[in-house]
């Protein structure tokens, strides 16, 4: 050791960063459209009905984590929703010869799982860009759900099958939410305290880069791709359940709002970038302005005017600051 | 404000360009400070200094993308300003620089008028006078180029020739060339050399940049010296010696290049036979020692980083076998290299070696995350340490280890990288070129420092295409050309002249 030259860890500390971050940004948004929701509407202040305003995301909300870090590593996934209605056709078809719940959670989590190792291994096998593949098995997946059923819909479900989506575990907290906040929790973790999420962002930032730097690149997004299709399997049980019926058209355009939402929540749509607590806050902006739209009666196409404006004017608020600013 | 462009009938001791008491600053660096700089038409000035010294921003000023705060541009003894790039190139001044952004689905002749295009009718591109004179400026140069090819079909040194034509086709007088001859083999570099001595006699002012001495010497009619943003001396290259430049660059002698160190070899531990690919290399065998510095020399396109990739598993060998400390290991990934110790530094840092938009510690930990971590879960303090330590035994130079890689020189890009490997401590690492564009003050601290690993047990491999550096640090040669092992050249046949005959495939015969 000749001349030993300290260089500091950090110059910011991590809260300093955390402050001037995104995710603040978007908080003040969240918290903004709660106070305007309450002097909208005197029903909007009420536990039940906020209750209720949670599943406007909580569903989306599961696959966006699973969509997010697919997004950081620099993939997507747009064939989500038609998992959905490949997973709950299965299950519909699996209820009509009596197999019970256990059974359908089972036959859900599998069809979104192999719909997941098929997109990935499309991707990562052949080398394909993955917004062709999954544009091509949105429509299979989607496809042969319309062929089974074509103008029919499944119904009876299990009556102990209706918990998942309709069930509460106390007072006005439902399973989905709970479900939403445990899988929050579980991708937060991964992405942000593990080795793994370490490789997703390296993924994303320089994929060359982390391939030389012996990342198992090809391992890390195939596993990605199955996390999504699993999620989407997650949602496709909690959505069955809570419409009692399974349709062909199940969940359809969700794919958008689920990207919608992630992009929303700072992760950067060209990967390398973005946090789980800011696609949590995202999911909760969406929720709080669908619901305090639906309170004033607003009609659903000009509800999604509304929030493709939303999207558009939080992403180009920080830059309109800057421009204003110089 | 208007310029008059007519040129002088200038005699050459009237600069064509000069620069005098340029300062340009930077947020906490003063780039360039009260510096001066002449070019005179139909001469060629070398400018040199090593990295940091200011000769980029020099370039800058001098094409309009930076506006110095103080100081003249003068072109023929008038005062101008050049706003924006336009401005400089209607005065006549033209750069090829260093990584010439050239489109690859482009046409040649589009890639060389883009942007000033001969237009026809209606404004539209006249692709035929565009060819024609596309055709006339590659000609020009003494290249076979058919304008009409699409950029990618051709070759690194072929794209070079057309970035060239590119800055000749806007009727320039004065041509900047940043490192023009880093991407060139031995022939193609004797082609640029005929090329500017052309330009010369055209009456053309040429600044000239490059860390290679031997060109400098034989191009050059001027010098320039650059050191931390000032200007250290001028002259005439025939009135200066290679040992007086590097002291003027550096600020001190630079007595002996290439560090003296004890040749301790030890057991063997690499051994490679038989690897083969389809199309970059055939039956490439050999083995390596403990603390053996191995060079690889070859013309570029002798396969050398494809063979090595190979051995990375970034590519996979059609045959081959690899053993390590005489264990047999196969290799289908990277991930399987480093986990048999096998580590490489490669020439492309910004795509392959570092990830620019992740913080130093990020980068450095990459690959040793299994041991920082616990049970898969990230440990920073874990990180900071190993970071700190493999950052502090190569000297980083950085403001925090949470700094972007992006942000850092290129030389401190290429010690990130180092450390990434060290810290996993590999058995043999390969260097490729790591030297390659880097300033002499750098070039010796890594020279330095491969020597210290050679000698601390570690097996390096250095693939290098200049020659001084492989005749200055290997123990052992291996010439590949044209895919193949070429020649194996032991401590005392390593000269010069046997490297560049092998590599050109001269002294087949000879033993």
């Amino acid at each position: 050791m000749s001349t030993t030259r300290n260089i500091p860890d950090r110059l910011r500390s991590p809260l300093e960063r955390n402050l001037k971050s995104w995710e603040t940004l978007l908080l003040l948004v969240a918290i903004g459209i709660f106070v305007a929701n309450s002097f909208a509407s005197p029903y909007f202040l009420d536990a039940w009905n906020l209750s209720d305003a949670t599943f406007n995301f909580t569903e989306k909300a599961m696959i966006a984590f699973a969509m997010a870090l697919l997004i950081i590593s620099g993939e997507i996934d747009l064939s989500v929703a038609a998992i959905i209605a490949l997973a709950s056709t299965a299950m519909g078809a699996a209820a009509q010869v009596g197999v019970g719940t256990e059974g359908l959670v089972l036959i859900g989590l599998s069809v979104g799982l192999a719909c997941g190792a098929f997109n990935g291994l499309l991707v990562t096998g052949l080398g394909l860009p993955s917004i062709v593949v999954t544009i091509g098995t949105m429509s299979l997946f989607r496809g042969i759900s319309f062929i089974i059923l074509g103008d029919q819909a499944y119904r009876g479900y299990p009556s102990d099958f209706a918990y998942f989506g309709q069930g509460y575990v106390w007072w006005v907290i439902s399973f989905e939410f709970v479900l939403f906040a445990l899988i929050a929790v579980i991708y937060a973790v991964l992405l942000h305290l593990t080795n793994f999420g370490r490789a997703v962002y390296a993924i994303g930032n320089n994929a060359t880069g982390a391939l030389f730097s012996g990342i198992r690149v090809g391992r890390v997004k195939f596993i990605l791709f199955l996390l999504t299709g699993l999620m989407s399997g997650v949602a496709a049980i909690c959505l069955t359940s809570r419409l009692g019926s399974t349709r062909p058209s199940i969940a359809t355009g969700w794919e958008l709002e689920i990207v919608t939402m992630v992009v929303l929540g700072g992760v950067n749509i060209l990967g390398g970038s973005g946090s789980i607590p800011g696609v949590v806050i995202a999911a909760f902006v969406m929720g709080l302005v669908t619901f305090g739209l639906g309170l004033l009666n607003v009609p659903g196409i000009v509800m999604s005017i509304v929030i493709g404006a939303l999207l558009i004017g939080v992403i180009a608020l920080p830059r309109l600051w800057q421009m204003w600013r110089h | 404000m208007p310029l008059d462009l007519r040129p002088d009938v200038s005699t050459s001791d009237a600069p064509l360009l000069s620069l005098t008491g340029v300062t340009k600053t930077f947020p906490g660096v003063r780039a360039l400070s009260n510096v001066s700089l002449n070019l005179h038409p139909g001469k060629v000035t070398a400018l040199v200094g090593e990295n940091g010294a200011g000769k980029s921003t020099v370039v800058k000023v001098l094409t309009g993308i930076y506006q110095p705060d103080e100081g003249d541009i003068r072109v023929d003894g008038r005062p101008v300003r050049f706003p924006t790039p336009q401005y400089a190139e209607s005065a006549g001044v033209t750069a090829i620089h260093q990584e010439t952004v050239l489109f690859d689905e482009l046409s040649v002749a589009e890639n060389i008028f883009l942007g000033h295009a001969p237009k026809g009718r209606f404004g539209l591109i006249d692709t035929a006078t565009m060819n024609s004179n596309a055709a006339e400026i590659l000609s020009g140069l003494g290249a076979k180029i058919d304008p009409g090819t699409t950029l990618k079909e051709l070759g690194t040194a072929n794209k070079h020739l057309v970035a060239i034509a590119r800055a000749l086709s806007v009727d320039a007088r004065v041509v900047i060339m940043d490192e023009p001859t880093a991407a060139l083999s031995h022939t193609e570099i004797e082609e640029l050399y005929e090329l500017v001595e052309g330009l010369k006699a055209q009456g053309k002012a040429i600044l000239f940049i490059s860390h290679k001495f031997d060109e400098i010497f034989r191009i050059a009619d001027d010098y320039t010296v650059f050191r931390d943003g000032q200007m250290i001396g001028e002259g005439a290259i025939a009135n200066v010696s290679e040992a007086e430049l590097v002291k003027m660059m550096v600020g001190r002698d630079v007595s002996q290049i290439f560090p003296e160190r004890d040749r301790q070899l030890g057991d063997k531990v690499l051994d490679v036979q038989g690897y083969e690919h389809p199309t970059e290399f055939a039956d490439i065998s050999f083995t390596l020692r403990r603390g053996e510095i191995l060079g690889f020399y070859g013309l570029v396109g002798a396969g050398r980083s494809e063979f090595m990739q190979a051995l990375f598993g970034t590519t996979l060998p059609s045959a081959g076998e690899v053993w390590i400390d005489g264990a047999s290991i196969t290799i289908r990934s990277p991930a399987d290299a480093v986990s048999h110790g096998i580590v490489y530094v490669p020439e492309d840092r910004g795509k392959q070696g570092a990830i620019g938009a992740l913080p130093i510690f990020q980068n450095v930990t990459l690959p040793s995350l299994a041991r920082t971590s616990q049970k898969g879960f990230l440990r920073l303090a874990e990180e900071f340490k190993l970071a700190r330590e493999y950052s502090e035994r190569l000297d980083l130079r950085a403001a925090s280890l949470d700094t972007h890689v992006g942000n850092l020189s290129g030389g401190n890009q290429q010690k990130v990288v180092i450390a990434k490997w060290l810290a996993t401590e590999p058995k043999v690492i390969i260097l490729d070129e790591p030297t390659k564009g880097i300033d002499i003050g750098s070039k010796a601290a890594v020279h330095e420092f491969m020597a210290e690993l050679a000698a601390q047990g570690l097996a390096v491999i250095m693939v290098s295409s200049e020659i001084p550096e492989i005749v200055g640090m290997s123990d052992r040669v291996i010439v590949m050309r044209e895919g193949r092992i070429a020649a194996e050249l032991d401590r005392d046949n390593i000269t010069p002249e046997t490297l560049v005959s092998y590599a050109a495939g001269i002294s087949e015969t000879s033993s």
